[in-house]
């Protein structure tokens, strides 16, 4: 299960502090599937770094009691100057996993071949994203974080993604960011709408899309 | 899943040191191989890089005959002097800034600052222990110098001197991401420090009205320690304990509060 309970985030900017999130509260219990709805810049992202323990809330409570992902992206998690060999034993280093396992995996998923031995500075993107993904699935989670993951690839390899993720761990619990509504109804039950930090539940997710829909209308 | 935990139980002590315990591990394995990487003496360089400073700081105050008012072999002064130095100045040197070039770690929620600065401190005190320990052993049997009267004390001088490099690179590191000045102005404070820490004279030489003022260097306290354990029978060290250590417990307290103050604060990429 995940809870937060009434979790406020404020940033120290240039310009003095800015609300990101204000008094969210969110339960997310194991195998359920969230969509979380918003237009740009209404703290989608902060919402999914806080639930994913990168970062802590300013005031409010966040209780974790399952193994939580970190935001699944086609970037970032890993270091430029390592190659991707290194990279794989050190995430699996830190979550207490077997690499050689892990390695084997990577290989077969990202089937970068021998630039598995090269830095990953020298990667074009399409193998970075390769590369990160199957760095993401090495490592077992009872819930998964999506923030806007499959706007990048070829349709070949976004089909393969799917598999791994929602065929292969359709029994875990995910929480996913998209702008892409059909993407969102193929795989959640239930949506949540955020709009400037706040956060609003709804009982399906027709009527969260629909509600904003109609927010994003209304133009405020 | 292995880290499973039981519903509604807290996150057990056990549990959550395994996980620091691993991470650090990482961490310190990942900045070996970003440090020194894989080719020419790759590992090895961890234990030449300290010494090359240290010998290369011994030969040439060998050379000009550095006057340090005392009658103490050179080497051994150059030795004991140099290698505390690089205790205080490396440390903090390491970590300062660490996090902000490390942000891209922080994106597994295991990955905590504090793990970072560990990380980096036990590697750091790794490489300057092991050469200066190689080099007394160097020096001793090529007869530069005695060995050290009183090992047990040097031992507890050592870790004391550690303790104090590394409370100061804590508490550096910590108010360093709050403000970039901190970097700014700790390379200069380390250069004017180096002469005044007490590695290039023995307190006992100075007049007792300036000496009092000097001790009030924490450093001098770090070098007089190890002088007394290397050469005790030979000279008068001036230090106490007790000023070093409320030094110590100061840095690492307020070190800490910093710290755990920053880790709520930070922004991973």
């Amino acid at each position: 299960m995940i809870l937060l309970d009434h979790v406020d985030k404020v940033y120290q900017t240039g310009h003095g502090p800015t609300q990101v999130l204000t008094d969210v509260n969110l339960q997310v219990m194991r195998g359920e599937r969230l969509a979380i709805i918003g237009g740009n810049g209404a703290g989608k992202s902060t919402l999914i770094r806080i639930i994913s323990g990168i970062e802590q809330p300013t005031r409010g409570v966040v209780d974790c009691r399952m193994r939580i992902s970190w935001p699944l992206a086609f970037s970032g998690a890993f270091q430029g100057t390592l190659t991707g060999v290194d990279n794989v034993r050190f995430i699996c280093r830190i979550y207490g996993q077997d690499w050689r396992e892990a390695l084997e995996f990577v290989e077969d998923f990202s089937q970068l071949g021998k630039y598995l031995k090269e830095p990953i500075k020298t990667y074009s993107s399409g193998m970075r994203a390769r590369l990160a993904f199957a760095i993401s699935m090495m490592i077992e989670f009872d819930c998964y974080l999506l923030d806007e993951v499959f706007a990048v690839g070829d349709a070949r390899f976004q089909a393969r993604c799917q598999e791994e993720l929602f065929g292969k761990r359709g029994d875990r619990a995910f929480i996913i960011v998209s702008h892409d509504a059909r993407f969102l109804f193929d795989h959640c039950e239930r949506g949540s709408v955020l709009r400037s930090g706040v956060l609003t539940h709804y009982p399906s997710l027709v009527e969260a899309q629909e509600s904003h829909d109609e927010y994003m209308r209304s133009g405020t | 899943m292995a880290d499973e935990l039981p519903p509604s139980l807290p996150r057990s002590f056990r549990r959550s040191l395994a996980i620091q315990t691993r991470v650090i591990w990482a961490l310190i394995l990942r900045e070996l191989l970003t440090r020194y990487g894989r080719h020419n003496l790759g590992l090895f360089w961890l234990y030449v890089e300290p010494m090359m400073f240290t010998i290369g700081v011994t030969i040439l105050w060998y050379a000009i005959g550095a006057n340090h008012g005392s009658n103490l072999p050179i080497m051994a002064f150059a030795l004991t002097g140099y290698s505390t130095i690089l205790l205080w100045r490396n440390m903090p040197n390491r970590v300062v800034m660490a996090v902000s070039s490390n942000l891209a770690l922080m994106y597994h929620r295991n990955v905590r600052v504090i793990d970072l600065f560990a990380s980096r401190l036990l590697l750091e005190f790794i490489s300057i222990s092991s050469s200066f320990f190689f080099l007394t052993i160097l020096f001793w049997f090529t007869g530069y110098m005695d060995p050290p009267e009183d090992l047990l004390e040097l031992c507890g001088a050592w870790l004391m001197t550690a303790w104090f490099g590394a409370s100061l690179a804590l508490f550096l590191g910590a108010v360093g991401e709050k403000s970039e000045l901190v970097e700014k102005l700790w390379h200069p404070l380390a250069y004017i420090l180096f002469p005044l820490s007490g590695a290039a004279f023995i307190a006992d030489a100075i007049p007792p009205g300036t000496r009092e003022k000097m001790l009030l260097i924490p450093m001098v306290h770090c070098t007089e320690m190890v002088r007394e354990a290397f050469f005790g029978s030979k000279i008068v060290a001036h230090y106490s304990v007790g000023y070093l250590l409320s030094w110590n417990l100061s840095l690492t307290i307020i070190g800490l509060a910093i710290e755990r103050q920053l880790s709520r604060e930070i922004i991973p990429e």
